[in-house]
């Protein structure tokens, strides 16, 4: 059912774990659809030189959350604000169907994290 | 690695002794029941051989059982069925929050036909209250269909006490026993249900082949119409090979049924202490009911149940989850949503339910390699308390 990369992060994630103090946090998702990202990132001269993911939820979730963190790392804020969830379950040689909705939330929870970092640096 | 198979309450193997059995019927007796030639006349006394081994096993007359084509069409017939054949005695359902789908959407459909469904409540074991459902008879109540035993939860349902109140207020009484079926003794005989489902495939027979009990003086409306088959209540040949088997197996599962019993009560009490041993933070869903000794339905706080199956099945191990992943809808099981549980403890649901064939082995493995792919997926959750700052969401 899932792509063998979705395996690989899913068995070997990625960047796991919180930032403390980070420059940015994006929390995104709820209980009820049963998915929750938290993604935490460190940030200088607009460069993400750190980010890490904690998560709730299903082999999806946790797939994309871990993969998210691997294509921004080191990216500029602009180029991190192109990513979008469509990208990253690209990256990851596509979900299931079902999944494209509920659990493909990791570019949201960066979009999140990086608008907090602006909120906080404005 | 050996494959382990913990997924007894979502289908059964067909047994050695229940395919020998039906292989005739899939090569050279392949005439129709119907015919009255040569050919039809081995196949027909099969089926009616089959149809005794069913009735023996529930403790009826022959003539008591309905051959379908799964526990489903049971379902159907017997909701369906009763409903138009007495609606107009009265338009009035009683069922429970946490049946099988093929009961549930049954009476969401009547609902649209204009019948009224009451939908009674569990607690937070998943057990109903039987005053509960006595104060929700009404004069135009027709119909009671609560199952027999929770296919998520394995919790037993009171059924003798069920009937008792249906029969005192002449209300048709049905049952859904399709995972009571071979795991707890049936007797209809001493019994006061009126339709009573089984399926083939949870009872080591294939799938593709159900029956429903109906109690000799129980008026139905065929759900399927066609020809004369089963007395003109369900029309279709009949699966000939799948009765066998169904036949069959509700032979060997009388004949095995206090050793399988005595059998998996072992090693599922095995598996569910070993797992509350070495697993902090969980809850044993229906642990306070009566329930069916195969099935354990756990919660593991702060994960969700998919990226467990998930981690399982890296071992070869295959069970269940109540998650919304699984079930392919955006909800989680509204069984446990129904006990009260929260959408995270729902959706971090497991259901081991064990078979015949699973051993003391299997069930220590599953203890070896669960712990530690529950702490990695705790380790990953912002629900867990090792978390720097709680995650807290409006709803």
């Amino acid at each position: 059912m899932y792509s063998d990369k979705v395996m690989d992060h899913f068995n070997n994630p990625r960047n796991v774990g919180e930032i403390e103090e980070a420059d940015g946090t994006g929390s995104v998702g709820n209980p009820d659809c049963g998915d929750i990202m938290k993604l935490t990132l460190s940030i200088e001269d607009n460069k993400i030189k750190d980010v890490k993911f904690k998560t709730f939820g299903c082999g999806a979730a946790i797939a994309t959350s871990s993969m998210v963190t691997e294509l921004v790392m080191g990216k500029n804020i602009d180029e991190a604000e192109d990513i979008s969830n469509d990208t990253v379950a690209e990256a990851l040689d596509g979900l299931p169907p079902v999944k494209m909705h509920c659990s493909n939330l990791a570019a949201d929870a960066l979009h999140a994290a990086i608008k907090d970092y602006k909120e906080k640096n404005n | 690695m050996d494959k382990i198979y913990f997924d007894h309450n979502a289908t059964t193997p067909v047994l050695d002794e229940v395919f020998d059995a039906m292989l005739p019927y899939l090569k050279e007796e392949w005439g129709n029941p119907s015919s009255i030639h040569w050919a039809g006349r081995v196949p027909k006394k099969a089926v009616e051989d089959a149809r005794e081994k069913v009735a023996a096993f529930l403790g009826c007359s022959p003539v008591e059982i309905i051959f379908t084509s799964s526990g489903t069409e049971s379902d159907n017939l017997g909701i369906k069925g009763l409903a138009y054949a007495k609606k107009k005695k009265g338009n009035h359902i009683i069922t429970t929050k946490v049946e099988h789908p093929a009961v549930l959407k049954t009476c969401k459909y009547l609902e649209k036909e204009g019948f009224e469904v009451t939908y009674l409540n569990v607690d937070e074991e998943g057990m109903i209250d039987l005053g509960d459902l006595k104060e929700s008879i009404r004069p135009e109540t027709i119909l009671i269909t609560v199952m027999y035993a929770n296919n998520e939860t394995g919790v037993i349902f009171p059924v003798e006490e069920i009937g008792r109140i249906a029969k005192e207020h002449k209300i048709t009484f049905h049952t859904d026993a399709v995972q009571a079926a071979g795991k707890i003794p049936i007797d209809t005989s001493s019994l006061d249900v009126d339709l009573l489902t089984i399926s083939g495939h949870k009872l080591y027979a294939p799938k593709g082949v159900g029956a429903l009990f109906v109690r000799r003086g129980t008026r139905l409306v065929p759900v399927i119409h066609g020809g004369h088959h089963e007395r003109n209540r369900r029309g279709g040949t009949e699966n000939v090979a799948g009765i066998v088997g169904l036949g069959t197996a509700c032979e060997i599962a009388t004949r095995d049924m206090e050793k399988e019993r005595a059998h998996l009560e072992k090693i599922t009490k095995r598996l569910e202490n070993g797992i509350i041993e070495r697993v902090p933070d969980i809850h044993i869903n229906g642990g306070g009911s009566p329930r069916l000794m195969n099935t354990s339905n756990i919660s593991f706080e702060f994960i969700e149940g998919e990226s467990i199956l998930l981690g399982l099945d890296m071992h070869q191990i295959a069970a269940s989850s109540g998650s919304a992943c699984t079930s392919g809808s955006l909800e989680p099981t509204h069984v446990l949503l129904a006990m009260g549980k929260t959408a995270e403890l729902s959706h971090g649901s497991i259901r081991f339910s064990l078979g015949r064939t699973n051993t003391v082995d299997e069930v220590d493995l599953l203890i070896d390699v669960l712990p530690p792919i529950v702490e990695r997926m705790r380790s990953m959750s912002p629900l867990y308390a090792g978390s720097n700052e709680p995650v807290v969401f409006k709803r």
